[in-house]
């Protein structure tokens, strides 16, 4: 059974989000998402400062098996990307809640994490996949 | 070996629910479902196999013994491999050619006897090799194994693993082979060693009754050195020592020269040898190794860390194209993709910059040389 923390929101296509206390939206992909891609072995995250809408293909997650993208959940500029995954990118599989981040928006539009599944939501989706 | 188009269920390998057991991932390979990775997952099973020692159920694969009188001769019209000085129980690789010179199939052949020869060919060709080999071969004794299973052992341990199990295979070196007999259940079995494989390593193919394939394979798998591997791990292994897949590096249209594989042309078979030609597609082929052949199967150092997959195309430094990837992926041994593809002649030199397009981005990309792990055959 995969972890899915109650206090994120979440994308059909398998990204989290987390509304931080300053403001700002981290973003990676699930625990059930690592688990189907498999031994994750590069992440390309997307450049600072890009404007993103959600839906927007914005990431690629590669692993032994294939490349999958993904997608902001929510619009907005991208302020941070998690550079430690260039040298480890297993620690999408090993922390994909804290370490294994993706990377953090400053949203357009913070309502937007209304559009999103919660934690009960999400895990039925998973078991329905 | 390519996914089967065909929407008949999936059939099963003696050992599917040994797969199940293990908790094996399956999915749809050639007509059969055949477990991609276990729990131990894709990295950590090519890491094993690397370090240790990992069986692969490789039973969809064609198994096929032909014989009578002449065979040596008549397989030699299909093949461009000198068999008549392969000695009983030695093996050889080689490539069933079509009239234009392209690969039908490649497989592995050894030696029964004098008159009698055991194939194993790729599953997802198996039934147009066979009728391949019922249309040339009219008259002689083609037997299709469908009662046995084929498990394939390998890695740096596979020696010491089976030398517990089969002591008298253990001894054999690099493309002989050998009928065993394994005690199980406390019965004495016969099976068929031979000491080859598809990831780079020692280590040996098995033949063994169907009915027994479950508890042999238990037998492997209760050895501490010993991890089930799955098609996953199996794909970056053979990636890795430079070793081809067939309906990705290999095709109908690829001819043994393009594919790099001028190896497996027996001297004697090629322009000039004692008897040269004789096989479909000689004179095409030949005139590939006298002049050289327009395009050639290279291996691709790619720069950074991003896989790049199959079908990425391959471009010159002012962006003209220049071929295709037909296997990459990440290398687990190697640390960094691997990749390998073919690109028009005056690119296929050791060392030419070329680069490669993935996701709209241009990657700088070295021809080298493969393997790019070494491969550790017990010669």
């Amino acid at each position: 059974m995969s972890n899915t923390p109650s206090e994120l929101k979440y994308a059909r296509s398998h990204e989290w989000a987390r509304l931080e206390e300053d403001g700002t939206v981290t973003v990676g992909i699930s625990d059930f998402a690592q688990e189907s891609l498999g031994d994750v072995v590069f992440v390309e995250v997307p450049e600072l400062g890009t404007n993103v809408a959600a839906g927007d293909e914005v990431s690629v997650v590669e692993s032994v098996k294939a490349a999958s993208d993904i997608y902001a959940p929510i619009g907005g500029e991208v302020i941070a990307v998690n550079e430690a995954l260039e040298e480890e990118p297993e620690t999408v599989n090993t922390e994909p809640y804290e370490d294994g981040w993706l990377f953090k928006l400053r949203p357009s539009d913070v309502s937007e994490l209304d559009n999103l599944l919660d934690a009960e939501d999400y895990q039925q989706l998973c078991e329905d996949e | 070996m390519s996914d089967s188009p065909s929407n008949s269920p999936l059939l099963h390998t003696p050992l599917y629910d040994l797969h199940l057991a293990l908790g094996a991932k399956m999915v749809p390979f050639a007509g059969y479902a055949m477990p991609v990775q276990y729990p131990l997952g894709v990295l950590k099973e090519h890491n094993h196999c690397r370090e240790q020692a990992g069986l692969f159920d490789v039973s969809h694969m064609g198994q096929v013994r032909i014989k009578g009188a002449g065979i040596t001769e008549a397989l030699e019209a299909l093949v461009p491999v000198d068999l008549a000085v392969l000695p009983k129980f030695k093996q050889s690789y080689a490539v069933f050619t079509n009239e234009q010179g392209g690969i039908l199939d490649d497989l592995m052949i050894t030696r029964l006897a004098d008159d009698e020869f055991f194939l194993v060919v790729n599953a997802a060709c198996k039934e147009q090799d066979i009728a391949h080999l019922r249309a040339h071969l009219n008259g002689f004794d083609i037997e299709v194994i469908e009662d046995h299973a084929l498990l394939a052992l390998q890695g740096p341990q596979a020696r010491a693993a089976l030398d517990q199990l089969i002591p008298s295979a253990a001894e054999l070196r690099f493309m002989s082979a050998s009928p065993a007999t394994v005690t199980i259940d406390g019965a004495e079995v016969e099976c068929f060693v031979s000491c080859a494989g598809y990831t780079g390593e020692d280590g040996y193919e098995i033949s063994i009754p169907a009915q027994h394939a479950t508890a042999f394979a238990q037998q492997l798998l209760a050895l501490d050195e010993v991890e089930a591997i799955g098609l996953g791990a199996r794909d970056s292994l053979r990636l890795e020592v430079g070793l081809c897949l067939y309906g990705h590096d290999l095709d109908t249209s690829t001819t043994p020269v393009e594919a790099g594989l001028l190896w497996s042309i027996s001297k004697s078979r090629r322009p000039g040898g004692e008897k040269a030609g004789g096989y479909p597609g000689a004179d095409i082929i030949a005139a590939q190794i006298e002049n050289g052949a327009s395009r050639k199967r290279v291996g691709l150092k790619i720069n950074g860390r991003a896989p790049v997959r199959e079908g990425a195309e391959l471009m010159d430094s002012p962006g003209n194209s220049i071929g295709r990837v037909t296997s990459g992926g990440f290398g687990p041994t190697v640390g960094a993709p691997v990749a390998m593809g073919y690109v028009s002649a005056e690119h296929a030199a050791i060392g030419s910059q070329i680069a490669v397009l993935l996701r709209g981005k241009t990657i700088a990309v070295e021809v080298v040389k493969m393997p790019f792990t070494p491969q550790n055959y017990v010669r």
